[in-house]
């Protein structure tokens, strides 16, 4: 088990305060739940009869083929969209808890700030007039643009970064938000194979540290080698168990159609 | 006639014209920033549309004063402003028209209510003075409000900088970590309005975004750093108010038009000279 981060300390305070509370508690400290729960988007449902738990330090897949409404579900998760139908209960876990790597193309990328001051946005609650950071927070951003090997590149614009490096930027901004519950939008989209590698490992690293990670994810292959549990979306339903006993040939089938592995070249990948 | 004294004494001599350059000064500080957040979020055309909705307002002001009383206009300009921003922010969000597409038909029914109301009421004189400003007319109180707006403006951007910038790069991010991005929307908004209060009186309903748009344009062609950015078109603004009182004074041109184009002509020459600009373009 990785050592002692803020967030550890945390997630192991939570415990012991949910002892406290009795077996009942403890169990659902942290616990993100859904019951029955549907969504819609512009009137139209999305998915319904969703029932299903994420548990605190637990690391889950979001699969399922486009429009099936895996960021939906993120949304539903972090408060943002109201459920049409059922309930969520996120176990005392507030908007402070979560952070989250949006899908990339919603960010102005040509907008002139720095890639410091971009870390620097993941701890915007800690910040001064004009942004200003004290040492411990400039300390905790050269660290963070440091475990994702961007440590060259702090002074640049952001809009002169390649995909590849944004994407870790994003991962280095993540890193400043300390929070307990990782929500990630296809992460790992348009990167080459040793980017994603140091991602994943990240990744892992904060499961490791305790934290509830829950990604969407396009390469099967990613999702049975890390991720223990999963949420098959097809349909408008959903599968929700441990990945190996949803992973089969015929659900995979039943997801995305036709094709006996969709992406034959992600294979390659790992 | 030295260059000293041409500089020199029409700010000597005139009180107008000291009233007429502190103005000036301060509203270029304020609404440089202003101005450089609202092109950064793509927000141009409501800055024009939101000076435009402040014309009722000012004109309601106007009449419940029964004549051209700052205080009134003033506080009618941003209920009106504010109204308008908040009611196409509802309209877009309900409908599916872009948030610009929704204020420009407001802005055009705005105009045309603010010039009626005025004309209905006032001599044409006073619709001069609503929709062109009178900087050679400025008075104390006016030049307190508008460094009180200056001074409100630069201490709440220092505030709220940090998550206005998240909020503009990717909003995504600042609702889900549990930020209020509308807030802070608001609260530029509110910015927005309430510096384009401060340069109605000087510059009138028609122009005072000018002093908001202009010098920003002019400031993102020298640099693409957002802080420096902020500062250079503050700077551009008061330095435009200073060369444009001189040219007006100096050629009896009319002073609020003299020191837009003066904006106007900085930009120009920014365009020409500075590394992303024409030249830039060409190569
Ligand atoms: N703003 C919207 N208005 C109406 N319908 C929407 C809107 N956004 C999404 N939808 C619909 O909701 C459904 C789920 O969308 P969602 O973005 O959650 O899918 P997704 O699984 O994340 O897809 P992708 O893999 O392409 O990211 C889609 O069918 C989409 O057409
Ligand atoms: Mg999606």
């Amino acid at each position: 088990m990785v050592a002692a981060s803020g967030l550890h300390d945390r997630a192991m305070r939570g415990v012991v305060g949910t002892d406290r509370m009795g077996r009942g508690g403890a169990m659902t400290h942290g616990t993100i739940r859904l019951e029955n729960a549907a969504a819609t988007m512009g009137g139209q449902p999305v998915w319904q009869h969703v029932s299903g738990s994420f548990s605190p330090g637990s690391m889950t897949a979001i699969a399922g083929a486009n429009g099936t409404g895996k960021s939906t579900l993120l949304r539903v998760i972090m408060g943002e969209l109201p459920l049409a139908l059922g309930t969520i209960t996120r176990g005392g876990l507030g908007p402070r808890d979560f952070g989250y790597l949006p899908q990339a193309r919603i960010i102005d990328r040509n907008f002139p700030i720095s890639v410091t001051d971009m870390v620097l946005g993941g701890a915007w609650r800690q910040t001064g007039a004009f942004g200003g950071a004290d040492r411990t927070v400039r300390l905790r951003a050269a660290t963070a643009l440091r475990r994702v090997n961007l440590e060259g590149q702090a002074e640049r614009m952001i809009s002169a970064l390649s995909a590849g490096q944004f994407q870790r930027l994003l991962f280095a901004r993540l890193l400043m938000t300390d929070a307990q519950v990782i929500v990630l939008d296809e992460p790992f989209t348009a990167l080459d194979a040793p980017t994603t590698q140091d991602l994943l490992a990240l990744v892992c690293e904060w499961h490791a540290q305790g934290r509830t990670i829950i990604a969407v994810l396009h390469d099967i292959h990613q999702i049975r080698t890390c991720f223990p549990d999963i949420v098959l979306l097809h349909a408008g339903q959903a599968t929700w168990g441990r990945t190996p006993d949803i992973l089969t040939p015929v659900t995979l089938q039943r997801a995305y159609g036709g094709a006996r592995d969709p992406w034959p070249e992600t294979g390659m990948q790992a | 006639m030295s260059i000293l004294s041409t500089l020199w004494d029409p700010f000597a001599s005139f009180g107008f014209m000291r009233r007429a350059l502190v103005a000036s000064v301060t509203l270029g500080m304020g609404a440089g920033p202003v101005g450089v957040m609202l092109q950064l979020r793509r927000m141009s055309l409501i800055g024009d549309a939101m000076s435009h909705a402040i014309l009722p307002g000012a004109a309601i002001g106007f009449l419940l004063a029964g004549g051209l009383s700052l205080t009134a206009m003033g506080l009618g300009g941003i209920v009106a402003g504010l109204g308008v921003a908040l009611l196409a922010g509802l309209v877009s969000r309900r409908t599916q028209l872009a948030e610009d597409a929704s204020f420009a038909s407001f802005y055009l029914t705005s105009l045309a209510l603010g010039v009626l109301i005025v004309s209905a009421r006032g001599s044409n004189i006073d619709l001069l003075h609503v929709l062109f400003g009178t900087i050679l007319g400025i008075d104390a109180p006016a030049l307190y409000l508008m460094g009180g707006i200056t001074t409100l403006t630069i201490a709440l951007l220092s505030i709220i900088w940090r998550p206005l910038v998240m909020e503009c790069v990717d909003p995504g991010f600042m609702r889900m970590t549990g930020g209020q991005g509308g807030l802070y929307h608001m609260a530029f908004l509110f910015l927005v309005v309430i510096n384009l209060v401060a340069g109605f009186e000087a510059l009138g309903t028609l122009m005072s975004v000018g002093m908001m748009m202009v010098p920003a344009a002019t400031a993102r062609l020298w640099t693409r750093r957002l802080l420096p950015m902020m500062a250079l078109s503050a700077l551009t603004g008061m330095v435009a108010g200073l060369i444009g009182l001189l040219v007006s004074y100096h050629f009896r041109l009319a002073a609020g038009p003299s020191i837009i184009l003066t904006c106007s002509v900085l930009y120009v020459l920014s365009l020409v000279t500075s590394p992303t600009g024409l030249r830039a373009a060409r190569s």
